[in-house]
């Protein structure tokens, strides 16, 4: 089957969907958007966690022809996303193949040496810097559901509490960090976010 | 020519940036929050196929037969591989002893074992042809515990074993077996005042890295084949894949790629030499991601452990004597059982003066899922059970368990079991006093706000089962020691290739090694080791790959400390050679290039004084320093196989931990509140990650405390919860706070006098958060993990 929708305020087309197909594989093997990971595919870990028309869902339970004729945005996306987060249609600011990760791009990129550096000239959201400040990030894997997960939460609530934003990430696991990193900086994302207002 | 060499112009180097014991940030760290980094499992070629595991249903069978037929001629599958396809006569592999099948053959042994492999356009198509292969099995009486590995009529899981551990052991079912006897423990148990024993249960804990195992396998013109995998060290899985696929080690190259986490779980081959096979037969690019289920079968876990101790002291609170006996389950295959049999046994009388041992420990060949390397490597269940002992000693001394533990702590200079010094700082008593001095979170914090219980600090949380009522708090404390580095002999080392050269008007330094980063920011440290010792701000770290000597494995604390110390050994040597160079250009111009000691700073020259004599832009000038070295740590010898006695370890290191918990009482339900860590790190090369390695390993050890086990079908073997749905992890909402203290106490052995950190702080997690549960309950609890029935009583 075809399937059409947005995938971070670009239109995009998959065809040969298989009906079984997750969401999460048209995004990582049709899209060439690898960011949301595939670590249980069953929901439990929270790492392909994906916003489908603003909503943070698990990418690898929502069927492919779910996601027919709506929003999603991905990690990769999510920069722009919080770029645009007060225009009413956010991801919609970008002309179309302006922003986002291209499809052409992403199926060539690449592992490529990592500079010393950490690459302070990519622009960021503020939650994705925080994650980088706070030493959040380890192997990384559990990153992107995370940022998806954290970014929303600061969305609906800009100064949550540590129950706040235990309970708003519980649905992700990490196994390296034990959290209190990720406590931290989504913390930091949110003093920082309070003193740009 | 920007020489500044007269005497009236003396300036001081501007210090460069980023060096070590900074808490620089990760060089991953951008592509990681982007989703633009590269793990083994988002590895994308043209014209891929997709490759697929078949697994046993069974634990213990022999195969009558296997039909591939019908899954072959399915549209869309390109190979299907069996046994009968591997091109050599090397069908096995193994860490230690190759005992491990690439595709079964005659047998199947443990339930999950891989049985045929097949390469098919689409994951689902190979995935639909793979239910289509057809096996008869003949089902055998499985093996799930010493005594029916070990009994009269014990079948052997592996008939004919030539390996060199079966000439010391009593059993064929045994693996490997460590005594060590020191003193004489019958002797001094006449001393004590009070004896105690236990008997313990260590479940098998999995390492659950997030990233599933997966990798590329492309095929090369040469007939050989390029491997893009996730793993923990690339020359190892080279050594096993090459021999299996008949290749010389130079047509099969490896480059590692981007690794989620592995805890251990990657030190054994997993779909490595299945993707070469599929894409050297079909001459296509073919990838290989397991799912969740199939990475519970796909790495060995560790090893769950029956321990049964006795401990003496006497009334003023010395301990006398210790035996033990720890009997490991290693499961169908070997695996690192044996190198975890020597940790188990030299590392079990705990950071304590012991004079008098008894120690045995054995690891057993069963039915049993596979179990080898993870985080803490045999001292975890050791650790485990010693620690329960110190406050069962504490209570019948009536004494406090700290204390207890103080006066027993071994320091520089104490002797192990082994008979080993402890040469290096053993704040044993000093970690203990740290968790012991921090202020204790405060009572009932779910009524912290006065207004009603917020069950989210509660037991049970969201689910909201308690307001308080039956909720009683514990504390409880625990300390471990670990070996740091590959011990018993090995030859351990590590290699670094480290360049200099002027690009764009700036030196750079480029790092090559062959070290999986795995998270642990290897590549933050390596970064920084040689802008401190090259004095340049830019450093590139190139991909790890097998174009570069071993780098050893990411695992046994070891990566810092060994290609840490490759770097830096490497990055002196390249020092030299630029000083050569600057003296032969320019050292006519200055007296100090031939009188004083000189360094490497913000990308001059400068005499330790801090004169600057020259920028490397025009010492270098068009030549490259390129120089790639190996760096060994101190031998070891192994441990004598009758009486463990010799200078097994390399060096140890030391953490301490606090639990406080909330129990409801009722329903059976832990809450840990707190679980405040104190380790020694000898120096923390970079202060962030050191605290993030801590708080992690701190809760993995959390996890084995209080709920995760994989669990196995005692009558069939067969593996009861391979998902997360029901292997539980420690989610955000059952972690607590983990304060961390940090001690910098240098070995004068090590590299910047640091000291590994990765495992320490799994250890002295579990019993610490145990005694608090016990603390609370008043219930014995030998088992771990504590289920809430354990707690009831139900």
């Amino acid at each position: 089957m075809r399937v059409n929708f947005t995938v971070n305020g670009r239109p995009q087309e998959a065809d040969d969907v298989w009906e079984g197909e997750s969401l999460l594989y048209v995004l990582r093997e049709r899209m060439g958007l690898p960011g949301s990971k595939n670590a249980c595919e069953q929901g439990e870990c929270g790492s392909c966690t994906v916003r489908l028309d603003g909503v943070p869902v698990c990418a690898c339970l929502v069927a492919a022809g779910q996601a027919e004729g709506r929003e999603v945005v991905t990690v990769e996306g999510l920069a722009d996303y919080a770029k645009h987060r007060d225009d009413a249609h956010p991801g919609t600011g970008c002309a179309a193949g302006s922003c986002g990760t291209g499809l052409d791009a992403a199926k060539r990129w690449q592992s490529k040496p990592t500079d010393g550096r950490t690459g302070e000239a990519d622009e960021l959201s503020p939650i994705q810097q925080a994650f980088i400040d706070a030493g959040a990030v380890q192997c990384g894997f559990c990153t992107p559901g995370l940022l998806v997960a954290a970014d929303e939460l600061l969305e609906q609530n800009s100064s949550p509490s540590d129950a706040d934003i235990r309970e708003a990430l519980s649905g992700n696991l990490c196994r390296c960090t034990g959290y209190e990193k990720i406590l931290d900086a989504v913390r930091l994302a949110a003093a920082r976010q309070e003193e740009t207002v | 020519m920007g020489v500044t060499g007269s005497p009236t112009n003396i300036q001081q180097g501007s210090k460069t940036k980023g060096g070590i014991g900074e808490s620089t940030l990760r060089p991953d760290g951008t592509l990681k929050v982007t989703g633009e980094f590269a793990y083994s499992s988002d590895m994308w070629h043209e014209d891929m196929l997709w490759g697929f595991t078949l697994r046993s249903t069974t634990a213990h069978a022999e195969i009558r037969s296997i039909d591939t037929s019908e899954a072959l001629a399915t549209s869309g599958v390109y190979a299907v591989l069996t046994y009968d396809d591997l091109p050599t006569d090397v069908k096995n592999y193994g860490l230690e002893i190759q005992d491990t099948p690439v595709l079964a053959h005659g047998k199947v042994r443990h339930h999950g074992e891989p049985v045929a492999v097949v390469a098919a356009d689409h994951p689902e198509t190979a995935r639909r042809a793979a239910a289509k292969i057809k096996i008869e099995y003949v089902e055998l009486p499985v093996i799930t515990d010493e005594a029916s590995a070990t009994g009269p009529d014990a079948l052997l899981v592996h008939e004919g074993r030539d390996d060199h551990h079966i000439g010391h052991v009593p059993h064929p079912n045994i693996v490997h077996r460590q005594p060590i006897i020191r003193g004489n423990a019958d002797e001094a148990a006449k001393r004590a005042d009070v004896i105690v024993s236990g008997d313990y249960t260590f479940g098998m804990q999995d390492q659950a890295f997030l990233g599933p195992e997966s990798g590329l396998a492309v095929p090369a013109e040469d007939g050989g084949v390029d491997l893009y995998v996730a793993t923990q060290w690339l020359h190892s899985d080279l050594r096993q894949i090459a021999p299996v696929l008949g290749l010389p080690e130079d047509k099969v190259r490896m480059t590692l790629s981007g690794v989620g986490g592995a805890f251990g779980g990657r030190e054994d081959l997993s779909m490595q030499i299945h993707a070469c096979l599929l894409a050297l037969r079909t001459g296509k690019p073919v990838k290989i991601v397991y799912n969740r289920f199939e990475s519970f079968f796909g790495h060995v876990h560790r090893h769950p452990a029956k321990l049964h101790y006795e401990h003496g002291a006497t009334k003023d609170g010395k301990l006398t004597h210790m035996k033990c006996r720890i009997v490991l389950d290693g499961g169908a295959y070997a695996s690192a059982s044996p190198a975890v049999v020597g940790n188990a046994s030299s590392l079990s009388a705990g950071p304590y003066v012991i004079e008098d041992v008894d120690i045995e420990a054995i690891a057993l060949y069963t039915n049993n899922p596979p179990c080898g390397a993870m985080r803490g490597f045999g001292a975890v269940q050791a650790c485990f059970a010693y620690e329960a002992q110190m406050d069962k000693l504490a209570a019948k001394l009536d004494m406090d368990p700290v204390e207890f533990r103080q006066i027993n702590a071994m320091e520089q200079g104490t002797l192990l079991p082994t008979g080993q010094a402890c040469d290096s700082p053993a704040p044993v008593a000093e970690l203990l006093r740290l968790v012991k001095a921090r202020p204790l979170p405060p009572e009932q914090q779910w009524l912290a706000a006065g207004e009603a219980a917020d069950v989210r600090a509660l037991p049970g949380g969201l689910s909201n089962t308690t307001h308080g009522e039956g909720v009683v708090r514990g504390v409880g404390y625990a300390v471990g020691i670990k070996n740091v580095g590959f011990s018993e002999g090995f030859d351990d080392y590590s290699t670094a290739r480290v360049r200099m050269e002027i690009i764009n008007g700036e030196p750079v330094a480029t790092v090559h090694t062959a070290m999986a980063e795995v998270g642990q920011g290897g590549v933050t440290v390596h970064a920084q080791i040689v802008r401190t010792e090259l004095g340049v701000n830019q450093v590139t770290i190139h991909p790890a790959d097998t174009r570069v000597g071993s780098a050893g494995s990411t695992s046994a604390s070891r990566q810092t400390y060994m290609t840490g110390g490759a770097v830096k050994n490497a990055a002196e040597a390249v020092r030299e050679k630029v000083l050569e160079i600057g003296r032969a250009k320019l050292g006519t111009y200055h007296p100090a290039w031939a009188t004083a000691e000189l360094l490497l700073e913000g990308g001059k020259v400068v005499t330790d004084g801090g004169e600057i004599l020259a920028d490397l832009v025009d010492v270098l000038e068009d030549e490259a320093v390129d120089l790639e070295l190996e760096w060994r740590h101190r031998p070891t010898v192994a441990f004598d196989l009758k009486t463990g006695q010799g200078d097994g370890h390399v060096q140890y290191s030391f953490a301490a931990h606090r639990a406080v918990v909330e129990v409801d009482t009722e329903l059976g339900l832990v809450k840990v509140i707190e679980l405040a860590v104190a380790q020694d790190v000898g120096k923390a090369l970079n202060p962030l990650s050191v605290v993030g390695q801590i708080q992690g390993g701190t809760i993995q050890g959390l996890g084995i405390a209080v709920m995760e086990e994989i669990i196995v079908d005692p009558k069939t073997a067969k593996v009861r919860n391979p998902s997360f749905t029901d292997y539980l992890l420690p989610t955000i909402l059952d972690t607590p706070t983990v304060p961390v203290d940090v001690l910098e106490l240098a070995d004068e052995h090590a590299p910047y006098g640091l000291r590994g950190i990765g495992e320490a702080p799994t250890l002295s997690s579990t019993p610490a958060v145990l005694a608090a549960i016990r603390n609370a309950t008043g219930l014995e609890l030998d088992r771990t993990p504590v289920r809430p029935e354990h707690l009831t009583g139900v």
